[in-house]
């Protein structure tokens, strides 16, 4: 856990009320269907636009990249998406696990290459004129940013390089001294 | 910026990677595109398409084999979640086949019929990733040296009994336990006693779990034994018959997953198993003819 070894606090949000009691919050890969579903039948979709309106900090990940757009290609027809950042992306952009791949990508900002997993990742079509890209692979956007929201289509979390998470934690104002680390 | 350097695919990063990203879910049996809408529709994180479901194969007998590439190419069609398939075990021409069909996870499982008494397959000569099964710690790492990116409990499939699959659960969970108590000499001995690598273990004695993520398998028939499985470990379930063998498989099906997300919630738990209908008919283990997670050394 990356967030961890920084000093924070983590905890799984599986309901509201747990939602409700974090500073941040990460949303990470997995199926983004799946992912939909159960934020649907655990009724966070709605409190979860709400604080992501308010500011919350949000980190997401792949799937977490996919349930903060606005728009969803090649996706469920029910399949919900938080509309937190005006951009477009396609499900599993690059293809099946036999194309998900490894490589080193030049981050804005980074002043090495950073390591990057890409696990049947979506691939951003379009973004918004407010939203900031980051870094590129094959000229599409693959780390976006918008204030506290922060997306990648890759996986930071797995290759145990934290200087996205730390970056993240910086711009949302978080402070992540070992003493005294907040909640995420 | 933009410019791109050399990719790398099926590495064992990539490989243990999807498998990192299923943790949490449950991935369903289908024997065809029908059963696979059903299943995520659920809420599925993944589909494992086979010939017949365990139940059926425990039933009917004969050989039992990887699925007609029709079939799997149907179900791939049918569903944009990931799907996974199996092949004999050792039967490395099946898997070749898988790869050729683009399947994202190869299962080289016990519930099909054996193909090589001895060996099973070379995971490493493989761009997609193996879940394999085991009974114990120590299968589950000659597994892991033969390059399974993920391992499975075995249970014993087409049951609708968890007791197997609990059995082996603990033995593999206990086991990665006392080898972070054990001293540098004593890794040895187990590496001797578990047959397996000694590199395997001392990396278990260094980080307390094992290298792969650790699903579990074989007689999950209920809500309830998901939650089971995964408050012993199990960081994500498989189903087999357990949910077109019961009589309402959709509402089955969508029961499991929240008991996977909320294993740890026994209000949840209640709320999601009311009023369900009939789980699938189970079978005593001592009863059985045909032992399954026999298969595999």
């Amino acid at each position: 856990m990356i967030l961890e070894s920084l000093g924070c606090a983590t905890r799984q949000i599986r309901t509201p009320d747990q939602l409700a009691a974090v500073d941040a919050l990460v949303v990470p890969g997995g199926e983004s269907t799946t992912m939909s579903m159960l934020l649907e039948r655990s009724q966070l979709l709605d409190p979860l636009r709400e604080r992501a309106e308010q500011g919350l900090p949000i980190f997401g990940t792949c799937a977490g990249m996919i349930l903060m757009a606005s728009e969803i290609c090649d996706g469920r027809d029910d399949q919900h998406s938080l509309g937190v950042l005006d951009m477009t992306v396609a499900r599993n952009g690059y293809g099946r696990q036999i194309d998900s791949f490894e490589t080193d990508i030049e981050i804005v900002g980074l002043d090495t290459p950073f390591h990057a997993v890409f696990i049947r990742s979506p691939v951003v079509t379009r973004l918004g004129p407010e939203i900031e890209s980051l870094a590129e692979v094959d000229g599409f956007p693959v780390l976006c940013r918008k204030g506290p929201v922060t997306v990648a289509a890759f996986h930071p979390e797995l290759s145990g390089d934290d200087r996205l998470h730390r970056r993240w934690l910086s711009q949302s104002g978080i402070c992540y001294s070992r003493a005294s680390g907040p909640k995420e | 910026m933009g410019q791109n350097n050399k990719r790398e695919t099926g590495t064992t990063l990539v490989k243990r990677g999807l498998a990192e990203m299923l943790k949490g879910g449950v991935i369903m049996d289908v024997v065809n595109p029908d059963h696979a809408k059903i299943a995520e529709d659920a809420g599925a994180v993944a589909v494992m398409a086979l010939e017949r479901v365990p139940s059926d194969i425990r039933k009917d007998g004969g050989v039992s084999r990887m699925s007609d590439p029709e079939m799997i190419h149907g179900i791939q069609a049918a569903v944009s979640i990931p799907v996974m398939a199996k092949a004999r075990i050792g039967h490395f021409a099946e898997a070749q086949m898988l790869e050729a069909i683009g399947v994202d996870y190869i299962d080289e499982s016990e519930v099909l019929t054996p193909a090589d008494e001895a060996h099973h397959i070379d995971k490493w000569a493989f761009t997609i990733p193996f879940v394999c099964g085991a009974t114990n710690l120590g299968e589950a790492l000659r597994r892991i040296s033969e390059g399974a990116a993920m391992i499975r409990s075995k249970g014993e499939a087409g049951t609708g009994n968890v007791v197997e699959a609990v059995r082996h659960l603990r033995s593999i969970v206990g086991d990665i336990g006392k080898i972070t108590q054990a001293d540098s000499a004593e890794l040895f001995d187990w590496a001797k006693q578990l047959q397996a690598p000694l590199p395997l273990i001392q990396e278990i004695a260094d980080t307390g779990q094992l290298p792969v993520p650790m699903f579990c398998a074989g007689g999950i028939a209920t809500p309830a034994d998901a939650s089971l499985v995964m408050q012993l470990g199990a960081q994500a379930v498989f189903v087999g018959s357990g949910i077109f063998k019961s009589s309402s498989p959709a509402k089955m099906a969508s029961a499991i997953v929240e008991a996977a997300t909320h294993y740890q919630d026994p209000a949840i738990l209640v709320k999601v198993s009311a009023g369900l209908g009939d789980a699938m008919a189970g079978l005593e283990i001592s009863g059985l003819d045909m032992k399954l997670a026999e298969r595999g050394w």
